[in-house]
């Protein structure tokens, strides 16, 4: 009676799980972070129709989204990720580190430092402004509540902060005692430190808090898009910083099945033409310098700075403003 | 003798004098009911009313798309493994804890129900440190080819360890309070273990079995803590129903996650239908086995 | 080893108990002591740091807090619909009984966005509290709902059939003594359910201090405010500390096990409690 029901337990799991797979030659898991979700929804039927054409395999692609410093903790711990697309070069670099799945040069594999698309740091308020704000500087005024997700763990809110600091050091010409005086009253006006940059926004636009929510510029654009005009308003600041989302094949993973190919065609396609319509279309800036002009309308001009530029790099700014015991932790508990 | 009659006892309404006044057993009532609505009734009804504030297509849209259907299809996996074993686990431990003395018993009672209080996280990280590339056995399973977490094993695995008490904790008073004696009698007349098991003690407990195996099948399904840990979120993969919850809630799709959520609350509801049948059968069962 | 197991003429004890230990060293106790292995990779002061950090603590605070404050509310609540279910008719009342097990059924994350959507600020109950200065979702009054919440089960179902076997005589004997109805409770009736009902309040407290997927949703998860201590090691995951994870998940796990003696503890009062009377 025992073996019948292991029997029966192992038959309905075989028929169950095998019923589940698509039919296609390969299959490619992009492991990605939270607001990607609709770019690669689009680019990954885009992706397959043209894989087929040109090879006539018929390729499947499956996601995976989340915060995306637990998506490359996942990836570390063995999700069976054939490509990544996170939100920052650090985030790869310690997949690379900790599990060697991908080498450390991995950044000069594709062009653009492997960031196909590009985005910024934009904010979201409710309709008509009613707390008029126009720059970083109203965002650490008395009685402003701010949505920002928390550093530690998010990759859409360190670049909320970088994108801070870059505005306040400019301001304050480099004077980065003044300059973190001035992120520590920001995140004295931020009550909730979301893990991920979707739950802030939820937050924000779902449950009503907060005056003033620091996003990425395509999930802002998406709010707008999602819920129309008439409920949010976009302020793009006077400085904010350049974010880069990179992407990799993750190599061990890749050759081990096989998929090394098909990979770097997937990751590729993002610099084509076609796939950077796609970004561009899913709010995220393209890198192609004609699509880019086609889509001037709907890119604002903002005075980007890089990480580079401003911090030195992202090893750099990651030890020093984001480390246990870094800046960031000493703005948070000094308040 | 015959008794004097006494008239200054009034013929009032008879008071019962374990029973409180009326105005206060109603207050009780109200008190009792109001919490409840509060808190249980209220969170059903959003459930419901969140799901349908669109309308019925958008609901069924949302229930029958492909990620939905494949997180439905892994969820009843998941359970379809792991309630199977824990009820034979569940038989197992009731068998030796109900019918035997033996030494480290109530050890053995207080391990089985450690599932229980351990956090579902820490549940989830235990398998983490096992089966992930960076723990133990990680590397040796990547050069074999084996995944287990990430992927259906690990959930299953995940599923099996938060619902190991429920059949267990249900089957040993049930079956302490009906005693051994049917059992002896049939080996003193000559039957196998296997028959008496088949034919007295099974019968005897079934509706105590048949209750733990729905709250043990409740808890698989609606797991989330433990699997979200070891999960991956690949769609259409590892990507079970309360799971799917939580993603398109993150996606702005609010009615789809309350949709997916009725579906869970749904089951909630069968779930208490079936156990409160069950329950009034296996209080006849101790009655009845108390009195053999 | 004759002195290991009493005689009994039921055959399978070898196989039974060999069977539930194997499958119990597998599924739970193998993977549980790989906790406390991988944390002894830590030396003793870098575990205690680990697992005293401010934020953690205030986690700590937190989570036992709201866990027995949840717990308190619940054994209040949990006693007085016990006594409403057992003693009083009123109409609906197996539908109430039946009802009492949703939150064992239903599963958390469901739980948990749908408290978040009657409590937010612009949620069914939450737009009416808002403007009172009552604010519930994403303070450590939310955590407080959502384990009162998910505890709510355990009193009711402890405390019930204590009140059931209570015997009517007692009652009507302390009432002809002269005991008012309040004094039969206080020194009757209470004294009888306290070892269920502390049970109760134990198994109550004990599934909370480990919930998470009810309260993330509606925590809002600010650190040092309302960051539970089971989020907390998610959060260490995310950020590559393995070992300060796993120090944490060793804390709980201790906790889990006293917990888990003491209940067991409580049931044999109950029990014993029960066979004396």
């Amino acid at each position: 009676m025992k073996f019948n029901l292991w029997l029966s337990a192992g038959l309905l799991t075989f028929i169950l799980a095998s019923s589940g797979q698509a039919l296609a030659d390969q299959t490619l898991l992009n492991v990605s972070y939270d607001p990607t979700r609709e770019l690669y929804q689009e680019f990954n039927r885009a992706f397959i129709r043209y894989w087929q054409e040109k090879t006539g395999e018929k390729v499947s692609v499956r996601q995976s989204h989340g915060g995306s410093g637990k998506q490359a903790r996942a990836v570390i711990d063995g999700v069976p990720a054939d490509v990544v697309t996170l939100a920052l070069a650090y985030d790869i670099d310690a997949i690379s580190k900790q599990s060697g799945l991908v080498p450390p040069e991995w950044q000069d594999r594709l062009p653009n430092n492997s960031s196909p698309y590009v985005s910024t740091i934009v904010l979201l308020v409710r309709k008509d402004n009613p707390k008029g704000i126009s720059d970083w500087d109203d965002l650490i005024k008395p009685g402003i509540t701010v949505m920002t997700p928390n550093p530690k763990t998010s990759g859409g809110a360190r670049w909320n902060y970088l994108a801070a600091w870059s505005f306040a050091l400019k301001k304050y010409n480099g004077d980065e005692a003044k300059t973190r005086d001035f992120l520590s009253r920001l995140y004295k006006n931020a009550p909730i430190l979301d893990s991920g940059a979707r739950g802030s926004a939820i937050n924000f636009i779902r449950h009503g808090m907060g005056d003033v929510l620091i996003s990425w510029e395509n999930e802002a654009f998406l709010a707008l898009k999602e819920y129309g005009p008439e409920q949010f308003e976009i302020i793009i600041p006077s400085i904010s910083i350049l974010a880069e989302p990179p992407v990799t094949i993750v190599t061990k993973n890749a050759d081990k099945h096989g998929t090394h190919t098909i990979a770097q065609a997937y990751l590729e396609y993002l610099y084509s033409k076609e796939g950077q319509d796609i970004a561009a279309r899913n709010f995220y800036r393209p890198s192609d310098p004609d699509i880019a002009r086609k889509y001037t309308h709907q890119f604002p001009e903002i005075n980007l700075l890089t990480v580079d530029e401003v911090f030195g790099g992202w090893q750099k700014a990651q030890s020093i403003h984001f480390s246990d015991g870094g800046l960031f932790d000493k703005i948070y508990v000094n308040q | 003798m015959t008794t004097i009659p006494l008239p200054q006892i009034s013929p009032a309404p008879h008071k019962v004098v374990t029973q409180e006044s009326p105005w206060a057993r109603w207050t009780l009532i109200l008190l009792a009911l109001s919490f409840l609505s509060l808190f249980l009734l209220l969170p059903l009804v959003a459930v419901f009313f969140e799901a349908l504030r669109k309308g019925w297509e958008v609901y069924l849209a949302a229930i029958t798309e492909p990620d939905a259907l494949a997180a439905i299809r892994l969820t009843l996996t998941a359970a379809a493994i792991a309630v199977p074993l824990n009820l034979i686990f569940g038989i197992a431990a009731a068998w030796a804890i109900a019918k035997f003395e033996f030494r480290g018993k109530s050890i053995l009672t207080s391990l089985i129900d450690l599932p229980f209080s351990v956090s579902p996280v820490v549940a989830g990280l235990i398998y983490v440190l096992i089966f992930g590339l960076q723990g133990w056995a990680g590397p040796w399973l990547r050069e074999h080819d084996i995944s287990i977490i990430f992927a259906v094993p690990g959930i299953v695995l995940a599923t099996i360890f938060v619902t190991v008490p429920f059949i267990a904790r249900e089957l040993i008073p049930l079956m302490q309070a009906q005693g051994s004696e049917e059992e002896e009698a049939a080996i003193i007349l000559g039957a196998s273990g296997w028959q008496t098991l088949w034919h007295i003690t099974l019968p005897n407990i079934k509706w105590g079995l048949l209750y733990g195996t729905i709250l043990c099948n409740a808890r698989a399904m609606g797991e989330f803590g433990a699997v979200s840990v070891v999960s991956g979120h690949i769609r259409g993969l590892t990507n079970t129903l309360s799971l799917h919850v939580e993603i398109l809630y993150n996606e702005y799709n609010f009615v789809a996650a309350f949709a997916v959520a009725s579906l869970l609350a749904l089951l909630a509801l069968v779930t208490l239908v079936l156990k409160t049948l069950a329950e009034a059968k296996v209080a006849q069962q101790t009655t009845r086995g108390n009195h053999s | 080893m004759s002195t290991f197991k009493q005689h009994s003429v039921l055959p399978g004890f070898n196989l039974a108990l060999g069977f539930t230990l194997l499958y119990l060293s597998l599924v739970v106790l193998i993977p549980l002591s790989a906790a406390f292995i991988y944390s002894a990779k830590l030396t003793w002061p870098e575990f205690w740091n680990a697992v005293t950090a401010p934020r953690v603590v205030a986690s700590y605070r937190l989570t036992f807090g709201a866990s027995f404050a949840a717990a308190a509310v619940n054994a209040f609540f949990g006693l007085l619909v016990a006594w409403v279910l057992v003693r009083y008719p009123f109409p609906g009342k197996r539908l109430v009984d039946a009802l009492i097990d949703l939150p064992f059924a239903l599963p958390t994350s469901v739980a948990g966005i749908t408290l978040t959507a009657i409590y937010a600020g612009n949620g069914w109950l939450g737009q009416y509290l808002e403007p009172l200065g009552i604010k519930v979702a994403f303070t450590p009054l939310g955590v407080f709902v959502a384990l009162t919440f998910i505890g709510l089960p355990f009193v009711v179902r402890t405390v019930q059939p204590v009140l059931e076997d209570i015997e009517k005589e007692l009652e009507e004997a302390a009432a002809m003594l002269g005991a008012t109805r309040w004094q039969t409770f206080r020194y009757i009736i209470f004294p009888a359910v306290l070892p269920a009902l502390t049970t109760g309040f134990a198994l109550a407290f004990a599934r909370a201090i480990g919930e998470y997927g009810s309260v993330i949703f509606i925590a809002g998860n600010i650190p040092m405010v309302s960051e539970i201590t089971p989020l907390l090691i998610i959060t260490k995951l995310e950020q590559y500390d393995y070992a300060g994870a796993t120090a944490i998940a060793v804390v709980m796990l201790v906790i889990s096990f006293i917990l888990l003696l003491i209940i067991n503890l409580l049931q044999w009062w109950v029990r014993h409690r029960s066979t004396k009377a």
